[in-house]
């Protein structure tokens, strides 16, 4: 497999912010200054790893507590209960609700499972400088940078329903502290996918 | 930008900037993930309390997860789950307590279902009509805490805690009593039946009731209750008894207490909650009987309208009462005469009783009765009521008695009789009636109308006659004083005529005076004549004096 040659091959180096191509002359702990937007330079994401690592881990554990503590207090005519997200979507379900449900659960459930699950193959991948797969990871990447966008569905529903629905006695939703972990979870996915550095996924080429 | 592109083939030199040396700062974030998650973890396990079980009949309205456990409406629990009990014939409920509620679940805790319920005492739970059933649970008194419970199927009638004393009545049967059935003190509700229960033997009902503080302190030592339920209709010697508590106690039973006001001992009782639960009032409040004695009656006749029940008097006292009444048959005389039995309460005498000698005669029942039927004591059957025949049994001494021998070896003892004024009375009723028989009514009765048609035919005739003499004669009466008025009246002639003679009168005297005046001066004209007048004439002086005469 002939590829071009990589950056640090010609010893040059690309600043992040404002494409300017510079000569590699970074030592051996790799930072610098872009000398036209003055931003950091570096090789590769510092410590990018590690950081994903880190959020990615606090996110899973924020996704425990999202889980188990209720997001929703709904009262309807004086009969008030609590829901977490998993009783929710089977209430939806059994109302007949089905795409309510689907949707609610691909929200909440698949797409943070999915990004936990894509993350640490990138990342373990990653640390075993892995060959396979490459673009199909660098695929896998794209796409959890673009859910990312959507997973802050479940917040903005309860959020805005909680605002709309006040009727006192009647008819009442208050949200609940699961949903700010969620809401934690989602952010902090969203932080672990930012610090991880695509390029090192081809970085394994030259091992 | 304008250096870029002049040197194309040449990067720029960046400036070295010193690395910071801190790669374990964004473990941070994990970290704090986790001490949040752990230190739920621990609020969770610490805020847990006791995980209970309730068995009920019916989980009706309950839902898992949802139904919630309260106690005076602060909600301590949850219902965690609903399960069938093995052989499928209760429900287990599984409920998880706050740890709040932890003192709140002892061994003798009552768990109930609270939902909508409509009864005669009133209507509960309206609140759980939109909210949904919820359990209650009132806390128990017991040192140790419980884990299973038998959930009740209604609503405790007395909550632990609540100021108020519990009695417990004995009573022949329940009546028309339930639990919550009220009870009064002077038609005040002041407390509920909380339970009830068949004695051991079966031979009677036990009632436990509570009284609400302050009304607790009512019951005294000398407290009696008694049935106030539905209504009491009683026809007996004393007439038509219609009795009854309130429009509730009507419908749906109660009780009712009262002191007698013996005045001693009122203190609140401490010490005795045991009372018995009389039929009525009127057996609650009677004062304590004492041993009694029984005593046959020996009647000749029979004795329609004496019931059993019916009242012994003696001297005007109620001693006792009718337990039996029998036939019994007489070989000698062939007869049926009926046994009443008798039983006599001597407690009922009272301060009589005192006074009774102390000695063998006035302690044994059979030589104190023998001395006062030689005194002429007898039973008789009387009429307490005309109107619906009721009989008494009265016991009094009738001095003209017949001398009756008293068997005091007989058991029972037995009393003799004599026939009641009910007999006499009979008689003098016969009597009567024989003698308003013979009162001839008819002939009274057509003297009577004969004489009423005299009557009229005198009234016809006084009206056709009598009337319009005397209205004749009214009529002329009037004209007549008609007549008077006008000879009265100012301007008639008979006036005017009798003023002009009143005032010749009086020009008649004014002459007489001036001739009694001139006589008194001049004696002698009476002989000569006026002195300087011509010579008065004897008739001229008379004259005046005669018509003086005649004018009255």
């Amino acid at each position: 497999m002939s590829l071009p040659p990589r950056a640090h091959q010609l010893h040059v180096l690309a600043c992040h912010a404002c494409g300017m191509v510079l000569e590699d002359a970074l030592d051996s702990t790799g930072h610098g200054r872009c000398p036209r937007c003055t931003a950091v330079l570096h090789r590769r994401r510092p410590n990018s790893i590690a950081r994903a690592w880190a959020l990615l881990i606090a996110g899973l554990l924020f996704y425990i507590p999202a889980n188990v503590l209720p997001v929703m207090f709904t009262s309807r005519l004086g009969s008030g209960s609590d829901n977490t997200i998993l009783q929710g979507v089977i209430e939806f379900w059994h109302g007949g609700s089905y795409g309510v449900a689907l949707v609610i659960f691909i929200a909440s459930v698949v797409v943070p499972c999915s990004k936990f699950v894509i993350l640490g193959l990138l990342l373990i991948t990653v640390q075993r400088r892995s060959a396979w797969a490459r673009r199909e990871r660098a695929r896998l990447y794209r796409l959890v940078e673009l859910v990312g966008y959507w997973s802050m569905l479940d917040v903005l529903v309860v959020a805005i329903v909680a605002a709309l629905v006040k009727f006192q006695s009647l008819s009442d939703i208050e949200p609940r502290s699961g949903i700010l972990f969620f809401g934690m979870v989602v952010i902090l996915t969203m932080l672990s996918a930012m610090q991880f550095d695509p390029r090192l996924i081809w970085d394994s080429e030259d091992t | 930008m304008s250096e870029a592109p002049e040197t194309p083939p040449q990067p720029g030199q960046p400036g070295v900037l010193e690395r910071r040396r801190f790669p374990s700062l964004i473990w941070l974030v994990p970290l704090v993930a986790a001490l949040i998650g752990i230190s739920m973890l621990v609020h969770a396990w610490l805020a847990a309390g006791p995980e209970i079980t309730i068995v009920f009949q019916a989980a009706t309205g309950l839902e898992a997860g949802k139904t919630p456990v309260k106690y005076k409406d602060v909600t301590v629990g949850l219902v965690s789950g609903i399960t069938l009990s093995d052989d499928g014939s209760h429900v287990v409920v599984a409920v998880s307590m706050d740890k709040s509620a932890d003192h709140l679940v002892r061994a003798d805790s009552r768990f109930w279902i609270v939902r909508p319920r409509i009864g005669l005492a009133g209507v509960s739970g309206i609140d759980t009509l939109f909210s949904g059933a919820y359990l209650g649970i009132d806390a128990g008194q017991s040192e140790a805490s419980g884990r299973n419970f038998v959930g009740l199927e209604t609503p405790p009638t007395i909550i632990n805690g609540a100021p108020g004393k519990s009695f417990v009545l004995h009573a022949e049967d329940l009546g028309s009593l339930d639990i919550g059935s009220p009870i009064y003190y002077r038609r005040i509700q002041v407390g509920r039946l909380a339970s009830y229960q068949l004695d051991q033997d079966g031979r009677g009902v036990s009632l436990q009731i509570f009284i609400d503080a302050p009304y607790d302190s009512f019951v005294t030592a000398q407290t009696r209750f008694w049935n106030a339920s539905g209504v009491d209709v009683s026809l007996g010697a004393n007439g038509l008894k219609l009795n009854t508590q309130s429009l509730s106690t009507l419908l749906a039973g109660g009780i009712a207490f009262a002191t007698p006001a013996l005045g001693a001992a009122d203190k609140p009782n401490t010490t005795q909650t045991v009372y018995e639960l009389a039929k009525d009032q009127q057996t609650a409040m009677a004062p304590p009987d004492g041993p009694s004695q029984y005593i046959e009656l020996h009647f000749e006749r029979s004795l329609p309208g004496l019931s059993i029940g019916a009242p012994v008097q003696f001297a005007g006292q109620e001693l006792g009462r009718v337990v039996s009444i029998n036939l019994d048959y007489d070989q000698i005389k062939q007869r049926f005469p009926s046994v009443v039995g008798i039983e006599l309460y001597p407690q009922r005498l009272g301060r009589a009783l005192d006074k009774l000698p102390k000695t063998k005669e006035g302690t044994d029942p059979a030589l104190f009765m023998r001395r006062m039927v030689e005194h002429g004591l007898r039973a008789q059957a009387r009429s307490a009521n005309l109107l619906t025949g009721q009989l008494y049994i009265s016991i009094d001494f009738v001095s003209k008695a017949p001398k009756v021998a008293f068997d005091i070896t007989a058991r029972p003892l037995i009393l003799p009789t004599i026939n009641g004024d009910f007999d006499q009375l009979q008689e003098q009723v016969a009597n009567i009636v024989g003698k308003l028989d013979k009162i001839p009514l008819d002939s009274i009765g057509r003297h009577l109308d004969a004489s009423l048609a005299n009557l009229d035919r005198t009234l016809q005739q006084t009206n056709a006659q009598v009337l319009p003499e005397a209205t004749r004669t009214l009529q002329q009466a009037q004209q007549t004083f008609g007549s008077a008025q006008g000879m009265l009246a100012d301007d008639a002639p008979l006036q005017q005529n009798l003023n002009q003679s009143l005032q010749e009168v009086r020009r008649a005297a004014q002459s007489v005076r001036e001739l009694t005046d001139l006589l008194g001066r001049h004696p002698e004209s009476l002989l000569r004549g006026r002195p300087d007048d011509p010579k008065p004439t004897g008739a001229g002086t008379r004259a005046p004096a005669n018509t003086q005469e005649s004018a009255p």
